[in-house]
């Protein structure tokens, strides 16, 4: 069974119809990206998963259970977390603050907090820090860093390298790789350059449809398919 | 490593702190400090007002909700204490059960008022607590039977507080004095009103300083990142509600049984309202220690600022123009000219400005 599965699903915002027919089988483990050019529907994808904006009956399913129509801190609950484009951090909380928030207690794990000192040595240095004050980067990382304090089945992604420096980039990918081994991410990407180091299965939304969905090595192999599809060129 | 939420303590941390310190000695020691009944009552009305602007101070500093019902709940809380002191005669007995009903009345109005409208954008709610807020009080000036009305609420409170009790007497059977402080129920009633506004304080200190109080923060800051990270947001916000409620009723119940009277215009009127929101602005929204200052400044302003003016009026008498513009008659002028200033200099209020500046 897939962890998730989007049926058809179509979202309207007001008087647009911007997904018209998302349908995708997202399997467990691993990173799956979700590629198209701007406008396409990609975050429109990830909100509507998250309730953020409310999809058709009946279209998404998590673990089998169907998720469309709930309260978004309900399917937060489930154990799926969003990193928005936007960081979706609180600027007036410390680094702390913002990670205990995310904790279902209150308390930390210290193995996982340990992992995340690992995996972003930042979120320590700047543990009493108001998170306005950190950089773009650290802002990054301290998103992600909340989106695996608690155990989590699916982290949802939305263009984490946009406006990043390399060396950034890098670790962030890094990270990632290091995340999917025990949970499933779904990535919503610019970069293909950095979406095919880390893409097992992916798809390509146009238009409020899935035009294209495979394994990343067949898309890699297809150039002709990369061209009519992203507009890209080698 | 770090494992446990700190903040370590600024500069500007202290000298805010530092204030409050010497506002509560002055207050726990103010019937020995400023002997005459006027500075005691003032006092007393700074002890209700810090409760009420903190509690106040919880739902628009730290959760961004706007409500003008405060007052309404501050009246649910006065009126449950005087009703019942009136019907049943002085006693403990009326003093609990008037709280308790008041602070009922106050939790399911604005269960109600909260689950009902804090779905809606902050204006709407702002109005729909104001229509409450006004309906409360049009109620309290119709059912005279029930509230007396205009006249509001006259009652005999426990004999502990009367002032002919003597908590202590001396060889010859006299109240005793202490300091030139007599021992009497004046006194046992101030420090009931100290006390119980220093409990309520204390406990709404721990409130935002627990998780709670940083998912309000979180909550204030934006609804949606608090919902997509797994916060109920509605939930919150009217449990936050009704805590205020709670805090706001348990003041008004206390102002009441210093009082000795309960009526629309010490419990109910928009002025209070007006108010509270000006001490929570002059302190500070966001931080508690800001209601302490907010509401003592304020408090004294409204009771010393035509003293202090007679006096500046008669120092200039030989400047032309001066005394006219300083005379007593014109202190709300003066507080007015005070508090744009106040606002202009310290945009977070003081408490917040001092905090921000020396911490940078």
């Amino acid at each position: 069974m897939s962890l998730l599965s989007l049926k058809q699903m179509k979202t309207d915002i007001g008087q647009y119809h911007v997904l018209h027919d998302v349908t995708l089988e997202l399997p467990e483990g691993g990173v799956f990206v979700l590629l198209g050019r701007n406008g396409a529907g990609k975050t429109t994808t990830l909100r509507s998963i998250m309730g953020l904006w409310q999809p058709s009956p009946g279209s998404v399913t998590f673990r089998g259970q169907d998720i469309a129509g709930m309260h978004t801190s309900d399917i937060a609950r489930l154990g799926i977390a969003y990193v928005p484009e936007n960081m979706g951090i609180f600027g007036g909380l410390t680094v702390e603050e913002n990670l205990v928030l995310a904790t279902k207690a209150g308390k930390f794990d210290q193995t996982r907090l340990n992992r995340i000192y690992e995996l972003f040595p930042a979120m320590e240095k700047f543990w009493t820090k108001q998170a306005w004050s950190l950089s773009g980067g650290q802002k990054q990382m301290l998103a992600v860093s909340r989106a695996i304090i608690e155990p989590r089945d699916l982290i949802l992604i939305d263009e984490p390298t946009k406006g990043l420096a390399p060396s950034i980039i890098h670790a962030m990918g890094e990270a990632f790789r290091e995340i999917s081994v025990d949970t499933t991410i779904l990535l919503v990407e610019q970069n293909f350059n950095f979406a095919k180091s880390l893409g097992r299965d992916m798809a390509v939304i146009d238009d409020g449809r899935v035009v294209h969905a495979g394994t990343m090595t067949d898309f890699i192999a297809n150039q002709e398919l990369q061209d009519s599809l992203l507009g890209l060129s080698a | 490593m770090n494992t446990a939420v700190t903040h370590p303590a600024n500069k500007g941390d202290l000298i805010v702190k530092a204030i409050v310190l010497v506002i509560a000695a002055a207050l726990l020691f103010a019937p020995f400090l400023f002997q005459d009944v006027r500075s005691v009552e003032v006092a007393a009305r700074i002890c209700i007002f810090v409760v009420l602007v903190a509690s106040y101070d919880l739902l628009i500093g730290y959760t961004g909700i706007v409500s003008f019902a405060h007052t309404m709940f501050f009246g649910f809380g006065a009126y449950g204490v005087a009703i019942l002191l009136k019907q049943m005669g002085p006693g403990w007995g009326p003093v609990v059960l008037g709280t308790l009903a008041g602070v009922t009345v106050s939790i399911i109005v604005a269960t109600l008022i909260g689950l009902l409208s804090l779905r809606v954008k902050a204006i709407f709610f702002a109005m729909i607590t104001l229509a409450a807020a006004s309906v409360v009080l049009v109620l309290a000036s119709q059912l005279s039977g029930f509230t007396g009305g205009e006249d509001g609420i006259t009652y005999r409170v426990p004999d502990l507080f009367k002032p002919a009790t003597k908590l202590m007497v001396d060889e010859d059977g006299k109240v005793l004095r202490i300091l030139g402080v007599k021992m009497n129920g004046k006194l046992a009633a101030y420090y009931f009103v100290f006390l119980t506004c220093f409990i309520l304080f204390l406990f709404l200190l721990r409130v935002v300083a627990s998780p709670l109080g940083t998912v309000l923060e979180a909550i204030r800051e934006n609804e949606g990142r608090a919902e997509g990270i797994g916060y109920r947001v509605v939930a919150y916000r009217t449990f936050v509600f009704c805590l205020a409620a709670t805090m706001a009723s348990i003041a008004g119940s206390v102002y009441a049984v210093w009082l000795k009277y309960t009526g629309p215009d010490t419990a109910l009127s928009f002025a209070i309202m007006i108010d509270i929101l000006l001490m929570v602005v002059i302190g500070g929204m966001g931080t508690m220690w800001g209601a302490v200052i907010g509401a003592t400044l304020m408090v004294l302003a409204q009771y010393y600022l035509r003293d202090l003016m007679a006096v500046a009026s008669e120092a200039t008498s030989a400047i032309p123009l001066l005394p006219d513009l300083l005379a007593p008659d014109r202190w709300l002028f003066w507080l007015g000219i005070i508090f744009i200033l106040l606002v202009y200099f310290f945009p977070a209020g003081l408490a917040g400005t001092i905090m921000k500046k020396e911490s940078h």
